[in-house]
């Protein structure tokens, strides 16, 4: 769970990295036919490729490929299951999870249950530093494998029953687990990554052997471009192209011009800079598709400038969300009235009620009342390219409360959330979420709850915290969701932070290739995906 | 002259730690929590940051914690170790990776400073207020004008999108015509610089007392021009290009960032970006190397150029 680094389009290029690429695969440009081609898709230099150790998009996207996942999403966003054959509990504490019978890596080596413990086990040991760690925190014995010198290697609450087959433990009852198996943390590892139980080599990073429908054509070239093909061998759904080539630009505007001059099939992402001519410069290959992504407004509750919920919910009334998205964002993302993203099951729209609409009038009488602050700061990150929309929003509260109000722009993200760790006074700053995988659970607890990861604006409130838990220790999705929904009714009264946007996935593809879908994650989908004839 | 070359290279030495020092310093001073900056908006755990405290010997702190870092990164550079960046990728490696593009991408922006800058300069230096000559002193004025970070989109739109006379962006392997618009792009600006200095001279020069007495004593005006007057008006401009030289092998971050090449520039402007502090440090100290010695490299050559100038 955590606030992934938001990506390039909220705002900025973002985009970690670098690379390079367009001419020197021109070779394989011309041959036609669907069954040859390679397919080329925009990525930055991934930080990773150990599943465990994968949290960016550019990384999580050729992870996808090599790997298939345990569960995956459908049109609603509940779990189904892909390698798994299926993943059962009677009491959502201990769970089963029976596996697909055919199933082997690109080694030939079988995927067994074997193949899961030794992955997630190597991800959750504390020593081994793996980005994906806290995902494991909710199995019993997670804690035994922290700290420098752990207790123990292994998770207790992982279990082998038979070769396909294994058991995992929570420490609590947790209705969501199957959900979360959707996560690139909880992907296997073969034998042949380890060169001693629990130690990783370190050339599989280089050439990642996963059981997906792509493996990898020779290994990752950095800062180049990292190159897969189809695994025939794969029991799945086949991909319908046979070659995908990941590759890697340091800027948005350079793969930018090369989707126009088709040299490279898919822009995951559309540069900020290229939105407002986009939908021209690529007719109906500039696509959009739901995200979930949600940039929110935070107050530092504990300052008594802000701790007054009226105080929240006057700012809100006072920002006109429709308008920042259209001129601001061009439509490019939506405002947001809710506080979990709209792509979740159990979504509600307004949530936020009155204090969502944009009434001026009542917004002054309110925070008069109220007694806000005669002066707002919003503070930003100013590499992320927020500025705009945080001057907007400060004019905004200008005009229409009459207060005086300006931006405040912190270098990084991480200095931002230092002063507010140190409860430094930097006035409202924006955060943003994207999910790990679809579950109001995954905005509800790591944002509002007490101990969340990332309420760094000390909201708590009992009420919520407890109907948190009960619906992760419910028995049933629906009666999880009713008691989500009533704990996201008290965000609501309380007003902690305010809901400003949910984000889409803006890309646009060449003219060689069709049926592009992205996921929630900002991923390709690289099955479907094929070349125009 | 082998003295002055000794006493340069020892000069070399102080300043390549005094260098280094600095900028080690302002790389990891200025970041408030070097592990957060890693880890961008996540939140930390505490397994990462036990982990990553070791790894990086942030336990240490103050001044005294900031010299054992260095020293020991200084001990692992004179070892010919570069370190590893955060990403846990070999700094050596990706020099390696990183340098041949930079090169090649150099000598064509220098091959198209001296090809155009020089003749035209030549040219304009010789019919001083023709049409040739005011025209391109505007040419030149523009291009000095407009910024690379306009310049090198527009040229990307234009030529490689809209026209498709060059491929838009480069890459990792890139063909010599992959290269060839970049190379213009970056090798406009010297191109700009070499064709004002160039003409500056030679003009300077035609006045000179001993183009007078060559051409009083009869030399064709063709003689007059390249043997006489071109050689001494080329020693600025070989001093010019000499340093440029060593510019563009630093990388042009702008020029390789928008045609995507892979090359210095690129990765130190990613090091930069991500807040990768082994990576930039380590990439800096090279550069501080390259520029040292190219600059006396110029400053050799100078002497060889005029054998007026006399080191000690």
């Amino acid at each position: 769970m955590r606030v992934r680094r938001l990506a390039a389009w909220t705002a900025l290029p973002l985009a970690v990295t670098l690379g390079l690429a367009a001419c020197g695969s021109g070779g394989d440009g011309g041959s036609g036919g669907s069954d040859s081609s390679v397919v080329s898709i925009q990525i930055a230099e991934p930080k990773h490729l150990v599943p465990t150790n994968t949290t960016e998009t550019s990384g999580s996207q050729v992870i996808a490929g090599l790997f298939s996942p345990l569960v995956d999403y459908d049109a609603q966003n509940k779990p189904y299951e892909v390698a798994a054959d299926s993943v059962t509990s009677t009491d959502n504490k201990v769970w089963t999870i029976k596996l697909k019978d055919g199933y082997t890596f690109h080694n030939g080596e079988k995927v067994t249950a074997q193949s899961y413990i030794n992955a997630w086990n190597y991800g959750a040991y504390g020593p081994n530093g793996q980005d994906t760690n806290p995902f494991f925190e909710k199995i019993a014995g997670y804690a035994d494998l922290q700290g420098k010198e752990p207790k123990a290697k292994e998770m207790s609450g992982l279990k082998k029953v038979d070769d396909l087959t294994f058991t995992v433990t929570l420490n609590e009852p947790y209705i969501d687990f199957k959900t979360t198996l959707g996560y690139n943390a909880f992907f296997p590892m073969p034998d042949a990554a380890f060169s001693a139980p629990g130690v990783l080599k370190d050339s599989y990073e280089q050439a990642p052997i996963g059981q997906g429908p792509f493996k990898m054509k020779g290994t990752w070239q950095h800062d180049s471009k990292i190159e897969v093909e189809r695994y025939d061998a794969f029991p799945g759904e086949k991909p319908k192209v046979k070659n995908v080539e990941f590759r890697i630009y340091q800027q948005l505007t350079a793969a930018y011009a090369d989707v126009l001059a088709d040299n490279l099939d898919v822009l995951p992402t559309i540069p900020t800079e290229s939105l407002s001519t986009a939908p021209s410069d690529l007719g109906d290959r500039y696509k959009t598709s739901p995200m979930s992504s949600f940039q929110f407004l935070a107050f530092p509750t504990f300052d008594k400038d802000y701790s007054n919920p009226d105080v929240r919910k006057a700012i809100s009334m006072a920002i006109d969300r429709d308008e920042i998205t259209k001129s601001v964002f061009k439509g490019s993302q939506t405002p947001a009235r809710s506080f979990v993203s709209p792509v979740l099951p159990g979504y509600r729209d307004d949530t936020t009620g009155k204090s969502g609409e944009f009434n001026p009038t009542e917004a002054k009488k309110l925070y008069q009342a109220a007694g806000g602050p005669s002066k707002i700061v919003i503070s930003y990150n100013g590499d992320g390219g927020h500025k705009d929309w945080v001057d907007a929003t400060v004019n905004q509260l200008k005009t229409n409360l009459g207060v005086d109000a300006v931006g405040s722009a912190e270098p990084k993200f991480a200095d931002l959330l230092t002063k507010v760790e140190n409860k430094t006074p930097v006035g409202a700053f924006r955060m943003g979420w994207v999910m790990d995988y679809p579950t109001m659970e995954d905005y509800l607890g790591p944002l509002y709850s007490t101990n969340g990861s990332s309420n760094y604006y000390g909201y708590s409130n009992p009420e919520f915290d407890k109907l948190v838990k009960e619906g992760a220790a419910a028995k049933t999705q629906d009666e999880a969701i009713a008691k989500y929904q009533q704990a996201e009714d008290i965000l609501a009264k309380d007003m902690p932070v305010i809901p400003l946007r949910f984000g889409e996935n803006v890309f646009g593809h060449s003219s060689k290739v069709k049926n592009v879908e992205m996921d929630l994650f900002q991923r390709v989908n690289l099955v479907k995906i094929e070349a125009a004839s | 002259m082998f003295r002055y070359i000794l006493r340069r290279l020892l000069q070399m030495v102080l300043a390549f730690f005094g260098t280094t020092l600095i900028v080690y310093a302002l790389t990891f001073a200025g970041q408030g929590d070097p592990i957060q900056a890693l880890a961008g908006e996540r939140p930390v755990t505490p397994a990462q940051r036990a982990y990553l405290t070791e790894k990086y010997h942030l336990d240490a702190t103050g001044v005294g914690g900031f010299f054992y870092r260095y020293f020991d990164y200084v001990k692992n550079l004179l070892q010919g170790n570069l370190g590893e960046s955060l990403t846990g990728r070999n700094i050596g490696d990706i020099l390696q990776q990183a340098w041949p593009v930079t090169v090649r991408l150099a000598l064509i922006a220098l091959a198209v400073a001296i090809i155009f800058g020089v003749t035209a300069g030549v040219l304009a230096g010789i019919r001083r207020a023709s049409i040739f000559d005011n025209s391109t002193l505007v040419l030149t004025l523009l291009v000095l004008g407009i910024p690379t970070i306009v310049l090198a989109p527009l040229a990307q739109y234009l030529l490689g999108v809209k026209w498709q006379l060059f491929p838009p962006t480069a890459g990792s392997d890139p063909t010599f015509y992959a290269l060839l618009l970049p190379g213009i792009v970056l090798g406009s600006l010297s191109l700009a610089t070499a064709l004002r200095l160039t003409r500056a001279s030679v003009a300077e020069n035609l006045r000179a007392d001993y183009v007078r007495t060559a051409r009083s004593k009869g030399l064709v005006k063709r003689r007059i021009v390249i043997v006489h007057v071109l050689r001494n008006s080329l020693i600025p401009v070989v001093t010019f290009l000499g340093v440029e030289l060593g510019n563009l092998m630093s990388g042009a971050i702008i020029t390789e960032g928008v045609f995507n090449i892979p090359g210095v520039g690129f990765n130190l402007f990613r090091g930069i970006r991500t807040e990768d502090g082994p990576l930039v440090v380590g990439i800096v100290s090279v550069l501080v190397v390259v520029y040292l010695v190219s600059n006396l490299v110029v400053d050799v050559l100078y002497a060889v150029l005029d054998p007026r100038i006399r080191y000690e």
